[in-house]
């Protein structure tokens, strides 16, 4: 049972689904952190905001856009699963249309936010 | 119950905090849905961070709704959020010590991170700020 779960779209997409929460989790730290900083006036906030323009910065923000609309489309995946019987006997179907989605609309979000450098 | 292959199986019944905490998970979940990616679509494709400084946030936080907004996106993700990490935890750290000390720091984090993020966007008000430092 187990060598046959191993490695197929569920574990993936539950792994996926963990990876993507956690990575959202951590961003959403710094992202209060430095919004905190807002109360300081704006010199100190506007001092902080070459953080945001970083080459690097901007490509690990694309990143967690990309774990977001995951999380999110996978999210109505296992929710359709939970509380839909018919949802049950297609999961692989749900799987991939949710990849579909997923790309769907990831890519045009992430040349969007990379235009101002592209 | 046994999971059906999406996410976690619903807790039995009687396990009040682990039932309540499964259905909080989908409906704020869903309420994300909606909150985070208007969120990162108003943030990075409508306007992109290079217009984003601290007149740009004052503009917004000048309007009632996106404070409102923004408290309900706070309170929704961190408390998701967290009781995403919470699950992970009773899922891999087993050692009682260090599952101990991964709570703890969990839950001292998310209340420092709930009370910060509350206070700024409660607080801010930039016409007090403008007045406490003019002639400075």
């Amino acid at each position: 049972m187990q060598r046959i779960y191993r490695g197929r779209e569920g574990m993936i997409s539950w792994a996926l689904h963990r990876l993507t929460g956690l990575g959202v989790l951590l961003f959403l730290l710094i992202h209060i952190a430095d919004i905190y900083v807002v109360a300081y006036g704006p010199e100190e906030f506007n001092s902080l905001l070459f953080i945001y323009h970083n080459i690097w910065f901007r490509l690990m923000e694309v990143l967690l856009v990309g774990a977001l609309y995951y999380h999110a489309v996978n999210g109505v995946r296992i929710i359709l699963i939970d509380f839909w019987d018919g949802a049950v006997l297609i999961q692989r179907k749900l799987w991939y249309g949710g990849i579909i989605i997923f790309f769907l609309t990831f890519i045009p979000t992430a040349i969007l936010m990379l235009r101002p450098v592209l | 119950m046994l999971s059906r292959g999406g996410g976690r199986a619903r807790p039995v019944e009687g396990n009040g905090f682990e039932v309540f905490s499964w259905y909080f998970f989908r409906v704020s979940g869903l309420l994300l849905i909606f909150f985070a990616i208007l969120h990162v679509v108003i943030m990075h494709v409508v306007n992109t961070v290079d217009e984003i400084d601290y007149a740009f946030v004052a503009d917004r936080w000048g309007s009632p709704f996106w404070k409102v907004y923004d408290f309900l996106l706070l309170t929704l993700a961190l408390l998701h959020g967290v009781n995403g990490a919470r699950v992970s935890i009773e899922d891999y750290v087993r050692s009682a010590g260090w599952r101990t000390l991964a709570m703890t720091t969990l839950w001292v984090t998310a209340f420092v991170f709930m009370v910060i993020g509350a206070m700024a966007i409660v607080s801010f008000d930039p016409a007090a700020f403008e007045a406490a430092h003019a002639g400075r």
